[in-house]
């Protein structure tokens, strides 16, 4: 379908095309199992800009936009979600700053990320505190110019590998969600070291690991907007961010299409090609009829963040939620089209099962997307009544 | 460093048509790109500009459409091109498409370097390097693995020769012919790919470089293609097996001539 995107754009999803294919397909089976971070893509990707995009150009980057991002997302996630979760985390890492950030955090962070000397990553779950992101415990106490830092982050994505986390962590744990603020550490900061790496079921070549604060110095000019905003930090940061998941539940389906389009215009069996059989192509044309509805509704919510709305989060959930499910269903699909094939290692449609998973869970589960969505109409409709 | 990297455009294709009459390749209705060769030159330049400064020109001799192998240039990092295109061009072989390419040398000015890939994946001759440098008569380095320094205008590099290496230094200018061993050519950008959209492309026929007609295209061409053939497909051969002394026998009897293992 035609959405119109600008001649940039469509630059992105062509540069985004080519290093799938020269540089993504040749490897994300190895990275996959070999659980192995995407280095040496993540230089390319760099290299190619692709890192710019969604940064100011007043700071190095390029200022496309969340259309944009999720243009770039939704092809790479075509070829590995692996390595899309690895952009998209980084995005996600630099979006607090970008959205709440000073002056003087904009200028010393942004250029660096924007130029991929660094990547960055988000913290915010931690092993007690998932869908109820209020419940965090990691403290931070003032202590003349500085915040201490203590407590666990769980889960996070770039994980080890980033060079600039934004964490969020309690400054007046007695005031609950509303007591915590935003902080950006830098990897090397003394009293922050990494905890284990998760061995996944899916996108496997994404860094997945555990922070640890222990009496760790912060100073206070890394403090992201003031204290007690860290809740809205976060969630304002992840309804940025909801758009680009979707983006990756596109392409995560995208790729599954392609391969079961593929596989059924070879595939003989009771002499003919297994795409002639109604059975198939109806399964098919729901595939792509679904990847499309997830398409537009992932385009237009990013639109919609692009065109300066000031709440867009029930849009944002709507993408998330109903593109993910599309990809858990497509992904399913593709794998009962190639059979006993789907089912084993040498074809990559049982990695795409196995990814397309973790977008019904990460940055706020389809659930808590669905209590999100429902909340805002419940509010919209009591303010209409008004 | 002035650098130039001489492209072409060929056909993406192994499925080459040719024109029964006049002996020629069949462009039309074929994919192109940029000769694969022809990235590593491209690549190759763009490194010695980062390390050294200066600028990398693009330029390639060929209808208007190869204009498109000028913007992937572009969008890799070259800072201009130049696209030579005139109806006379057409026809050339490689010593007028040399000659033609080697006129926009000197009309450029101040090149301190030529790079071409080893050959075109579409004929194959490897001479359109060779042949720039002799109409400029500069000196010329083939089949280049490895440049190991650019310096006071003496470049130092690894030629690949059969069963060895031979370091060469040699003045510049000159023309070196690239062999992908060189490098990993880069992707392109998105910025580059910005530029290359909206970039002004240098366009120069044949009046602007100075030519006679009979010095380019057909005309231009001493090369006739007297006839093309398809070599005469091999037949598969045939496996025998068995131990060493029943090898043996078969072998004699087949070199004799007779069936075998009769």
């Amino acid at each position: 379908m035609d959405y119109g995107l600008s001649e940039d754009i469509l630059s992105i999803r062509e540069l985004c095309a080519d290093i799938a294919r020269r540089h993504i397909r040749p490897v994300r089976e190895e990275l996959d199992r070999e659980n192995r971070f995407p280095h040496e893509v993540m230089k390319i990707l760099a290299d190619s800009d692709l890192l710019r995009i969604y940064i100011p150009e007043a700071y190095g980057g390029l200022g496309m936009g969340s259309l944009a991002l999720c243009v770039a997302a939704e092809e790479l996630s075509r070829a590995c979600a692996g390595i899309a979760t690895t952009y998209a985390a980084n995005a996600l890492g630099a979006m607090p700053v970008i959205l709440f950030g000073s002056e003087d955090q904009k200028s010393r962070y942004l250029p660096v990320l924007a130029s991929g000397e660094k990547l960055a990553a988000f913290a915010l779950t931690e092993p007690d505190a998932g869908s109820d992101a209020g419940g965090i415990r990691t403290r931070a106490a003032r202590h003349g110019d500085a915040y201490v830092l203590n407590g666990t982050k769980q889960w996070i994505t770039n994980g080890g590998e980033a060079g600039v986390y934004t964490v969020i962590a309690l400054t007046d744990p007695d005031r609950g969600a509303r007591g915590a603020s935003a902080f950006i550490v830098e990897d090397g900061t003394p009293g922050f070291s990494y905890g284990k790496k998760e061995d996944k079921m899916g996108i496997r070549a994404s860094a997945t690991r555990e922070l640890i604060f222990e009496d760790c110095s912060v100073p206070a000019a890394n403090l992201i907007a003031r204290e007690g905003m860290g809740f809205m930090v976060a969630m304002k940061t992840l309804d940025n961010s909801r758009p680009g998941v979707a983006a990756q539940a596109v392409g995560i389906a995208q790729g599954a299409l392609d391969e079961a389009l593929a596989y059924a215009a070879q595939r003989k069996q009771f002499g003919q090609r297994i795409d002639s059989f109604q059975g198939i192509q109806f399964m098919l044309a729901d595939m792509a009829t679904s990847i499309e509805a997830a398409r537009a509704l992932a385009y237009s919510a990013a639109r919609m963040i692009d065109s300066g709305a000031k709440r867009f989060e029930k849009e944002a959930a709507m993408a998330k939620v109903f593109a993910s499910d599309v990809a858990m269903r497509v992904t399913t699909d593709a794998v009962q089209i190639l059979g006993g094939y789907g089912y084993m290692k040498d074809y990559p449609v049982e990695k795409m099962m196995r990814d397309a998973k973790i977008t019904q869970i990460y940055e706020g589960t389809n659930q808590i997307q669905r209590s999100v969505i429902a909340a805002a109409l419940i509010r919209e409709a009591a303010s209409r009544e008004k | 460093m002035r650098i130039l990297a001489a492209l072409k455009q060929v056909p993406d294709t192994s499925e080459v048509r040719i024109d029964p009459e006049r002996g020629t390749l069949i462009r039309d209705g074929v994919p192109s790109i940029m000769n694969p060769f022809d990235a590593y030159a491209l690549e190759e330049g763009l490194r010695w500009r980062d390390a050294l400064g200066g600028e990398v020109i693009a330029i390639t001799m060929g209808p208007p459409q190869a204009e498109a192998i000028l913007r992937e240039a572009i969008s890799m990092g070259a800072d201009s091109a130049i696209l030579l295109s005139d109806r006379s061009f057409a026809g050339a072989d490689t010593w007028a498409t040399s000659h033609t390419l080697a006129a926009a040398v000197r009309k450029i000015g101040g090149i301190d370097l030529v790079l071409t890939g080893k050959q075109a994946i579409d004929g194959d001759t490897a001479q359109t390097g060779p042949g720039i440098a002799a109409s400029l008569d500069w000196p010329q380095l083939t089949f280049v693995g490895k440049v190991r320094e650019i310096a006071d205008s003496v470049i130092v590099a690894e030629r690949d020769v059969e069963g060895g290496v031979e370091i060469v230094e040699c003045p510049l200018p000159a023309v070196i012919s690239i062999l992908k061993d060189a490098n990993s050519p880069r992707m392109p950008s998105l910025r580059g790919k910005m530029k290359a959209r909206s970039a002004v492309i240098t366009c120069w026929g044949r009046a602007d470089l100075g030519l006679t007609e009979e010095e380019t295209g057909l005309d231009g061409s001493p090369t006739r293609v007297v006839r093309i053939a398809t070599p005469e497909a091999r037949s598969g051969g045939a496996v025998h097996t068995g131990t060493a002394d029943e090898m043996a026998v078969v072998l004699a009897d087949l070199l004799l001539g007779k069936e075998a293992g009769r």
